[in-house]
Parts: C-alpha cells; sequence; structure tokens
C-alpha cells in the first residue's frame, strides 16, 4: 500500500488532506450536539454501548436549578478571553449532563455540592448562588477554589469544586474551541522527523 | 428443553485453532498457507480494523470524551472487553487480588496492545543459572531466534541495533524520533545511570518490503484503537485476514468453546462450543486442535475438558495446568517538567508505541531483589480527553508564573485558563515493567461453584507477590524519582511506601499472563514438550502465551508471535505422523 492508497483507504485524497479529513467527519460535538454520536449505531461499536448510550441521552439528571448553576460555575472557573470562548459556548454543562449519568461517581458529590453552595449562599446572602450578584458568586468560589488556602469549615466546597474544575476542563478542552485553543495539532496523517530544529535549539537538545 | 440439541458437523478440518489472537492468528496464518483446512474458532465478533478502527476521531466525537467507562482504556480504543465481562466471572481466593483482562474479538488483544515487541534473550530462555529461583525453557534463544527473524520481516519491527547481551537485536525499520519531553528524559536517565535506546515496537515507519496490502504509519500515535491501513501490527490485519485469503482458513466468530473433544484413546477429535450468536451448541471435528485462547483461558479449557482417559483435565497428568501463572511486575510515576511550560505547540503525535525505553541496565549481584525491569516512557502534547489536567491545582502552585511570582494552587477563572495552556505537553511519565518469578503456588483452577452464562465453570485464581516482586517495585520507585529530580521534573503522582507494596499493581494489571501450561523436557513438570505440543495428548498443540516457562522482562506478544510460528511449521513438516 503506498502512501496515496493509505489516504484512500482513510477517506482522504493527497489533495489538500487537512480540509478533507475534517470534512469527512460526521458532524458531531457542539454544532449538532454531542447527542449526534448516538443516534446510529456506527462501525466498531458494540449493540450494548450504543444502546446505553441512547439510554443515557434520554434521561435527564439535573435539575433545570442545577443546570443554571453549573453553566455560571463552569463560565467562572473557564471564562471568555480575547483566544477563545467560554465553558458554556463549548457546551460543557451539556456534557457534565451527560458524564455524571455515564460514569455515575459523579452524581452523589455533585449534586450534593450543588446543595451546599446554594445553602452556603442562603446563608451568607440569603440567596442561591446563580441568584447572587457577580461579585458575591467570585466571593463564593473564592472561598473554596484555593485548597491550601481555604479554611477548613469550607473543605466539602473545595472537594466539590475540585470536581467541578476537572469536568469542566475536561468538556472544554476536548470541545473544538477547546483543542483550537490549547493548541493539539495532531490526528492527521503526517511524518513524524522529530523534534523541530528551532525548538531543539530553544532548549539546548541538538545532541541528545 | 426438548428442542435442545447439540449440532455435530461431519466435515473433519486438519485443524481447529480455538483464538485468533497472536498465536491462534499465527498459526492460522502458517497452517492455512501451508495447504491445511483451518477452522478458527473465535469467543467475540469480527473486527476489522479498516472498518471498525476509531482512529482519527476527535475527543468530541464520543459523548464520553474518550472516557473509559464502558472500554478500559478508553472510548476510541480498540478492546471490545475488559476487566469484566457481563456474564462471564471469575473469582479469586485467599485476598487474591488478580484482574484478568479478556478482549472477546477478532485478533484479540492485539487490537489494543502497545505494539512493544521485544525478544526475550538467552538469559530468559535460561535464566536457572543466575540464582536458581526459576527453571529452564526447553528450548533456547539460538532455537527461538530464526522465528523471531521471520517474524521480524514478515510483521515489521522498528529499533536499533545495540549489542546487548540479553536483549537481542531483530531486523528493524528505523525508529522514531524521540519526541521533545523524551530527549529531557534520556538527558535526565544518562545522569541517573539509567540506559535509554530506541524503543522497539511493531509500527510500519516505513513500508514493510514485499507487503503490498499494509500501509506504512503516518504518525497519529493511535495504534490502541487500531490502524485503518494496516500500519501496526495486529493479529486480524496481519494473519487472519491475510490468511483468509488462501482459502484455507475459516472463521466463525462469536464461538464460545466450552471443551476439547477426546475419544478414547484420549486423542483429540475436536471442540465444543456455544454460539452467542444463536445460543446452540457446536460440535466440530479436527485431526489436530491448537489453543490459542489466551494463557488462562486456554488453561481453563483443557480443566474443563476431563475424561476417563484424562481425569485431571486434558493435558494435565503432570497437575500442572494453571499453575505457574505469572504476570510482568509494574510500577509507574508521573510529574511534569517546568521547562516546557508554554512550548511551542506543533504535532508530535508520533507513533502510538514507544519512540524510547530503557532496557535492564544493572547486575543483580549488587541489589537485593532477583531479575529485572524495563521502562517505558509517556507523555507530551497528545490528544485532550477525559481527565485532560485533571487536578491542576497539584500542579499550578508549584511553579511561578509568568509574573516569576508563585501562585495559590487551584483557582478559576482566566488566569486559570492560562494555566491549563502553560502546562499542556509538560507532562512525562514512566512505567517499569519487570520479571515476576513463576512460582508453582500462584495459579488459577477450576472454580467447583460457579459457572458463566453459558454454563462453563469459570476460573479461580490464587496468586501472591513475594518479596522479589516488591523490592523490585521498591527499586522501581527509587529509579523514577532520581530519573526525574535529574531531568529538572516536579512529580505529582504519589510515592507509595510498603504499605502499598511501593506502587506495585495487582498481578493481572499488566496484561502479560503467562506460564499456565509451560512446556518443558519431562512430562511430570510440564505440560507441553518443546514444540507445544501436549505430552499426554500429541495432536493437541498450544501457542498462545500459556507455554511460557519464565517470562523474562519483556512484553509477551513477539514471543508469543516466534512460538507459535514455530510450533505450526513443526506441525507442517509432521504432517504424515499427525495424520494431516
Amino acid at each position: 500500500m503506498n502512501r496515496r492508497d493509505s489516504l484512500k483507504a482513510l477517506g482522504l485524497t493527497t489533495l489538500s488532506t487537512a480540509v478533507l479529513l475534517d470534512a469527512c467527519k460526521p458532524k458531531t460535538g457542539e454544532e449538532t450536539g454531542s447527542e449526534a454520536s448516538a443516534a446510529t449505531p456506527e462501525a466498531g461499536r458494540q449493540q450494548w454501548e450504543v444502546d446505553r448510550e441512547k439510554k443515557l441521552m434520554a434521561d435527564k439528571y439535573f435539575t433545570d436549578h442545577e443546570m443554571a448553576t453549573i453553566t455560571v460555575l463552569g463560565d467562572i472557573i473557564i471564562p471568555k478571553d480575547e483566544k477563545s470562548g467560554s465553558a458554556s459556548d463549548a457546551k460543557v454543562p451539556e456534557f457534565i449532563e451527560f458524564i455524571v449519568k455515564d460514569i455515575p461517581e459523579h452524581q452523589l458529590p455533585m449534586r450534593g455540592g450543588l446543595k451546599w453552595l446554594d445553602m452556603q449562599c442562603f446563608n451568607r446572602y440569603n440567596k442561591s448562588f446563580v441568584d447572587c450578584s457577580h461579585d458575591q458568586q467570585i466571593e463564593m468560589v473564592t472561598e473554596i477554589a484555593y485548597p491550601a488556602k481555604a479554611k477548613p469549615e469550607m473543605a466539602q466546597g473545595v472537594a466539590f469544586f475540585n470536581r467541578m474544575r476537572d469536568l469542566t476542563a475536561s468538556g472544554f478542552f476536548t470541545s473544538k474551541i477547546g483543542i483550537a485553543d490549547i493548541g493539539y495539532m495532531g490526528n492527521t496523517p503526517t511524518k513524524w522527523t522529530g523534534v523541530p530544529d528551532d525548538v531543539l535549539k530553544q532548549y539546548g537538545m541538538e545532541n541528545v | 428443553m426438548s428442542d435442545m440439541q447439540i449440532k455435530k458437523s461431519s466435515t473433519v478440518y486438519d485443524a481447529i485453532v480455538v483464538g485468533s489472537g497472536a498465536g491462534g492468528g499465527m498459526a492460522g496464518y502458517v497452517l492455512a498457507h501451508g495447504g491445511l483446512k483451518v477452522l478458527m474458532l473465535e469467543a467475540g465478533p469480527w473486527w476489522d480494523p479498516a472498518k471498525d478502527s476509531m482512529q482519527l476521531k476527535m475527543p468530541y466525537e464520543s459523548a464520553r470524551r474518550g472516557a473509559g467507562t464502558t472500554r478500559a482504556f478508553g472510548d476510541f480504543d480498540a478492546a471490545f472487553g475488559g476487566w469484566d465481562l457481563d456474564g462471564e466471572p471469575y473469582t479469586t481466593k485467599d485476598k487474591t487480588e488478580f484482574n484478568w483482562f479478556r478482549s472477546r474479538m477478532l485478533g484479540g488483544r492485539t487490537n489494543h496492545w502497545g505494539r512493544i515487541s521485544l525478544r526475550m534473550g538467552p538469559n530468559d530462555f535460561k535464566s536457572h543459572h543466575i540464582d536458581g529461583l526459576t527453571d529452564d525453557w526447553p528450548i533456547t534463544y539460538d532455537e527461538v531466534k530464526p522465528y523471531y527473524d521471520k517474524v521480524d520481516r514478515m510483521i515489521g519491527v522498528y529499533g536499533t541495533k545495540e549489542n546487548l547481551e540479553n536483549e537481542p537485536d531483530g531486523i528493524f525499520l528505523p525508529p522514531p524520533k524521540p519526541r521533545l519531553n523524551e530527549l529531557f528524559i534520556k538527558k535526565g536517565a544518562v545522569k541517573a545511570g539509567v540506559k535509554v535506546i530506541a524503543g522497539r515496537g511493531s509500527v510500519l515507519t516505513e513500508a514493510l518490503p514485499g507487503n503490498k496490502d499494509r500501509g506504512a504509519c503516518f504518525f497519529c500515535g493511535q495504534c490502541g484503537r487500531g490502524c485503518k491501513i494496516y500500519g501496526d501490527f495486529s493479529a486480524s490485519s496481519c494473519l487472519v485476514i491475510p490468511a483468509m485469503k488462501t482459502g484455507n482458513l475459516k472463521v466463525i466468530p462469536n464461538a464460545m468453546v466450552r471443551e476439547v473433544l477426546t475419544n478414547k484413546e484420549g486423542l483429540a477429535t475436536g471442540v465444543s462450543y456455544v454460539s452467542k450468536d444463536d445460543m446452540q451448541e457446536y460440535q466440530v471435528n479436527a485431526k489436530i486442535v491448537i489453543l490459542g485462547a489466551s494463557a488462562c483461558e486456554s488453561a481453563r479449557l483443557l480443566l474443563n475438558s476431563k475424561s476417563a482417559q484424562h481425569p485431571g483435565g486434558l493435558a494435565n497428568s503432570s497437575g500442572v495446568v494453571g499453575k505457574y501463572l505469572h504476570d510482568s511486575t509494574g510500577a509507574s510515576l508521573g510529574g511534569f517538567l517546568p521547562q516546557l511550560m508554554d512550548r511551542k505547540r506543533y504535532n508530535e503525535d508520533g507513533v502510538g508505541s514507544v519512540h524510547i525505553y530503557s532496557p535492564w541496565w544493572l547486575d543483580n549481584k549488587k541489589l537485593d531483589f532477583p531479575r529485572g525491569y524495563h521502562i517505558e516512557y509517556g507523555g507530551g502534547m497528545r490528544m485532550p480527553g477525559y481527565g485532560f489536567m485533571n487536578g491542576i491545582q497539584s500542579k499550578n502552585g508549584l511553579v511561578p508564573g509568568k509574573d516569576g511570582k508563585m501562585k495559590e494552587a487551584g483557582g478559576f477563572g482566566a488566569d486559570l485558563k492560562n494555566d491549563y495552556r502553560r502546562f499542556y505537553g509538560t507532562s512525562v511519565g514512566m512505567a517499569g515493567r519487570g520479571t515476576a518469578i513463576a512460582r508453582e503456588d500462584n495459579y488459577c483452577e477450576i472454580d467447583d461453584k460457579v459457572v458463566d452464562k453459558y454454563g462453563i465453570p469459570v476460573l479461580k485464581f490464587h496468586y501472591k507477590w513475594t518479596d522479589a516482586e516488591i523490592k523490585q517495585a521498591k527499586h522501581m520507585s527509587e529509579t523514577f524519582q532520581e530519573m526525574m529530580h535529574q531531568m529538572g521534573g516536579i512529580i505529582t503522582s504519589k510515592i507509595e511506601g510498603p504499605e502499598t507494596n511501593y506502587g506495585l499493581e495487582a498481578p493481572g494489571r499488566i496484561i502479560h499472563e503467562v506460564g499456565t501450561i509451560r512446556m518443558g523436557d519431562d512430562p511430570k513438570k510440564s505440560a507441553l514438550n518443546k514444540w507445544c505440543q501436549a505430552h499426554d495428548c500429541k495432536n493437541l498443540f498450544v501457542v498462545d502465551a500459556a507455554p511460557f516457562v519464565q517470562q523474562g522482562d519483556k512484553n509477551a506478544t513477539w514471543t508469543i508471535l516466534a512460538l507459535s510460528m514455530r510450533t505450526s511449521e513443526y506441525i507442517l513438516s509432521q504432517r504424515q505422523k499427525l495424520n494431516v
């Protein structure tokens, strides 16, 4: 099999590989919502995997209030900046809704953590987290976002926020927006010829 | 119940091969090309990487972003199966912690494996003289070498000639160049006294001479998903599918073999299996039966094949079947290289096997444990997936920010977002894979109380690590820490102590389990002769990792392939005696 045959086998031609590669891919993820990937059984998937995913997609775990809280928290963790959009722009809340159904160990800590957060806000501001002002939200989050300096009575909130931060990063940096942001440039046919010369030079690794 | 019947075929094949992985695949390939009519039974579905691989999918094409919820190594990983299979349990005794990974699919575990392709060396085949702890194989490296050579030429492996005594060189394609983090590893390793050489992997870094069916690697780093252009080794693409083109090999997928059938003379006559498609029972006949179901599954089959002639299970008059089970030791450590923060972005996917590795480099006379381990390395600017930079709060307080000031760990907002960017691609990981001593009292046996959903009695495991393996893991941990120190890295994984055996993985976790139907010259101490032919049943052969007498610190696959080829060529040479 020569290179042209290989690319053909991948559904590509030698002409503008990258462009075609992108065009070949099923439109899933952000544009159509991640539901699309479960809609039709695909090659290489076991039937039970497809069935399981379909069921998860049909189920709803978080309440509207919980989803609203997750959305606000996600955008506090990863806001829009000059380089890319926010967590909600990358549909992170939808990802979190799916992943807690997929990995049920997340469910109780997330639900309980959201409730813990609301109770803290009621006690402090007499409002639920989403109804607090932005400044109040930031003040609250600051109490639980720094594990080493958080007060002992905030420990449960710290554990919740660590989880929320991880899930937000997972959802964001695996989205199209997030992959472009982080600068992952692989997943495309290429020829690996080693570390680029300018990089070798930058680190003094020319002779290693 | 009245409609239950066993469907008996009248066809007599020259050979039945149970399993389609490295061992079964190679046997099917050699025998079909040798003109034998072969039937191959695979317990899982048909799976062709050209159609079924998840190669080149982006993380957002998985609703779970590649998480390992339904597949142990992630949503895009090739393996159908895992540590636990629905309706196919296994049990343990005496507080044994043993994990058994099974891939039920064409090609078996060769679909997702790391493609690390190491030969065992002279001191791995004959290791008794080293310290008296292990038994010798009935064969030497020199007897296996011609088959390793043929496997290299036929399948392809990259590497470099190093002339190391116990790390025999092969016939190599050029290795991939190291990635940036691997250059740091190399530099740090030298300072720590650890040898680092080019990796050895079965990936076609160049077109394989003489082969028109397989494409050369295009460097996506996703071998574990299966390669659509057959640029790496899997048993389906390189062995089973080509063998079917001879017209001599028939494959029945979803065929879960129950037992090996024997006649009054005690010879194998075929096997019985349950079809997962229709849940009906079948019997198929052959002049030879070849087991390549995996070390533990093949032992289970023999132990479940009891008859008047073979009361303790087939090929088990010695009582060794199931015993001497051993898996590689494993321990690992992870961290990051602060020098690589804010690094330049480019595509460094490379190949899906190791670019560099460390063969065992020390003299045990100066150490407090026997035998050694090799080290595999990872890290770099990998495709993001579920769990991407989890636990950043354990990293971002350890190094100064761009302004040179230390920051409070954790955080949120634009500053945190920037930290993710800064840390991307700085990770470095190392994992040891070492020799475990084969011991008679580490074994699997039939659980007399439990059957699987097909009514087949299941395996029960008994396996304990000893001081030898625990001290080896301690040495791994200390070595990894020293290397991280020497390369200026910061360790983020937990340093395990004696209470957790210094991070020594539970047996089975490394998925190199071998030894359960061992070969030997003495029929009282072994089940197979040096051709992997049963002492008690001359038309029964075993071609997976079960015949291994003693594993070295080398991953088992390349040796399985060489031994299966050797056994299969022996079968062809003995056709008259074996009546095929």
